[in-house]
């Protein structure tokens, strides 16, 4: 019987709520870097919100940035040190709303970094406030009637903007909800990084992850969410894939 | 031999002989030659220059190189300072060196491109949310702040804080004579850097911050202050100023000195940490002391608050402490002699 071990990256325990997406997430970047044995040739650079739970669980060399600011504190890691992995992960409220600045001019310089962004639809970590990616009528603590697009605007798709940026390595849209796209997921993440290893450029992979506890859902009508709002709006895949070298 | 050289030509140069390695600003008069002179200058050496899409971005493209060792500055003015301290806050917070430098205009808001000294109690104060410091040096030469940035580094690692140069519009724009260092460079590991290993970064817990931040702070206040007194010995009034106002205010104390008048410049060369040795110095040598005047380039008074803590420190807290402020020029030597003489026939209030 085939045993599967826990990455050392995240053999302890982490502190996510129950059903979170976060921990699949955590676990797939982990087996990804130690199949490439990057685990002690990496700077983790950690976004403000539920990623700060990584400073416990990770143990490698984390760099705690500000609410935002990820893509910046990772540039400079990479210009420091050009050969180790630099990967900054992030939520869609620091990445893509407080850091929106930061996260598209990252990727518009084609920094050679890898950016993991994990889409929830809502600021988790300060109780479920509406995001620039709450859905269309998600009812948030600071949307309580359901968003409305009119007025603040529709879900923000930033991997489509990124993919439209002339040079960057790889840009994928992944998602945690089924077993399938779990599969799929860890292929982006495996691109990913391997397009930072080999010089390729920016590379991003934004994630699609259940937040069941701020949604106020159980788990499974959490997926089911997802499966019939989420993921036809967010649509899955490579947005832009890398050039054959 | 010396050469004409720009203040802030000469900023970037002297960061270049110091063994700066990664560049990361954002363009604002009047310290955009800093930045332009290193986009030349930093590929010719092998090294990183780095035009940011913003000041926050930019401080933190180094909070992210100097996390890993790599000696970095940025630097700005005025409200793209402002920008900056969120970032500042978090250098300071993860115990991390840095040299930044403000070339200050005056104003809040956009203010306007005028030199001033507006920024001074922002920048010793530290400047965003918590409690921390950051070395703060005022050139008032173009050769003092070439000397200033070129130990920057070393103190910056030593302390594990950052260091700031204190410029000032004026200052980053006219030109002097001057020499500049040999080229070094820091070939030893700091020991605590993120090198990818994940190694010790010798991080405090929370709980052991207060404590280490009091002394930290009390380490540097006695180790780090600077100054240069002027004719205080046998002084009845000391003006305080830094940066270019000392060389009106010296100017003005030579005049007055060939009259007669016994007047005495201390120069804070640190603001922070503010040279309370200075004064306690002075208060033993200048028995005759009748007062001070704070002479700076602010609208309401800054320095001057700075001044009557120095005072109280070295049990002189019941002299008055006048200030001449000049908002948006330089105070010229001729003003600084006839606020002296306002000061010392009476008509002058005291501020404190």
């Amino acid at each position: 019987m085939a045993v599967r071990m826990i990455p050392e990256l995240v053999s302890r325990p982490h502190v996510f709520c129950p059903g979170c997406g976060h921990g699949i997430i955590n676990r797939l970047i982990a087996e990804v870097i130690e199949e490439f044995g990057y685990q002690k040739k990496m700077v983790l650079t950690l976004g403000v919100g539920c990623s700060c739970n990584m400073n416990d669980n990770w143990s490698c060399d984390v760099l705690q940035t500000a609410h935002g600011r990820a893509a910046a504190s990772a540039t400079g890691v990479k210009v420091a040190k050009p050969e180790l992995l630099s990967i900054s992960y992030q939520g869609d409220g620091d990445a893509y709303v407080i850091g929106l600045a930061e996260t598209l001019n990252a990727a518009y310089r084609n920094t050679p970094i890898t950016v993991f962004i994990v889409n929830n639809n809502n600021f988790a970590m300060t109780g479920g406030q509406m995001s620039w990616t709450t859905m269309p009528g998600q009812v948030t603590a600071t949307s309580p009637q359901g968003r409305d697009p009119k007025k603040t605007g529709f879900p923000i798709k930033v991997p489509e903007i990124i993919a439209g940026f002339e040079g960057v390595a790889y840009v994928a849209r992944g998602s945690v909800h089924s077993v399938k796209e779990i599969h799929r997921l860890k292929k982006y993440i495996r691109n990913a990084i391997e397009a930072q290893i080999n010089g390729e450029g920016y590379s991003m992979v934004e994630i699609l992850a259940p937040c069941p506890t701020n949604w106020k859902l159980d788990v499974k009508k959490s997926i089911q969410w997802m499966e019939e709002e989420v993921v036809p709006y967010f649509k899955l895949g490579e947005l832009r894939e890398r050039s054959p070298r | 031999m010396k050469k004409m050289w720009k203040g802030n030509h000469a900023i970037a140069e002297a960061a270049m002989r110091a063994g700066c390695l990664f560049y990361a600003g954002y363009p604002i008069t009047p310290q955009t030659e800093v930045g332009e002179y290193l986009s030349a200058r930093m590929p010719e050496l092998g090294r990183t220059f780095l035009q940011a899409e913003n000041e926050m971005s930019a401080v933190y493209m180094i909070f992210g190189a100097y996390a890993c060792g790599m000696r970095s500055m940025t630097s700005s003015s005025g409200p793209g300072f402002s920008l900056k301290q969120e970032g500042i806050g978090y250098l300071c917070a993860n115990n991390l060196p840095a040299v930044l430098v403000n070339v200050q205009r005056w104003g809040p808001g956009l203010g306007s491109l005028d030199s001033s000294q507006t920024d001074y109690l922002r920048d010793t104060r530290g400047g965003g949310n918590g409690d921390y410091r950051v070395i703060v040096l005022a050139p008032n030469s173009i050769q003092e702040t070439i000397d200033l940035i070129y130990n920057a580094w070393d103190l910056a690692e030593k302390y594990r804080n950052p260091v700031e140069i204190l410029s000032e519009g004026s200052l980053g724009q006219m030109m002097e004579a001057v020499e500049f260092p040999e080229f070094k460079t820091r070939e030893e590991d700091l020991g605590w850097t993120w090198d990818g290993t994940g190694r010790d970064h010798k991080k405090l817990e929370s709980s052991a911050k207060p404590a280490a931040t009091k002394a930290k702070i009390a380490l540097m206040t006695e180790n780090e202050q600077r100054w240069e007194s002027f004719q205080t010995e046998d002084a009845e009034y000391i003006i305080v100023a830094f940066g270019l106002p000392s060389r009106s205010a010296k100017n003005a104390i030579k005049q007055m000195r060939a009259r007669g008048e016994k007047v005495g410049l201390i120069r804070p060369i640190s603001v922070w940490p503010f040279p309370y040795k200075a004064f306690e110095q002075a208060a033993a040598a200048s028995p005759n002391l009748k007062g001070f005047i704070s002479v700076e380039s602010t609208d309401a008074g800054q320095l001057v608050e700075d001044v009557v803590i120095a005072a109280k420190k070295a049990k002189l807290g019941m002299l008055p402490v006048y200030g001449l402020f000049s908002g948006q020029h330089i105070p010229k030597s001729k003003e600084v002699i006839e606020f002296y003489e306002k000061v010392k026939d009476g008509t002058e209030k005291e501020v404190f």
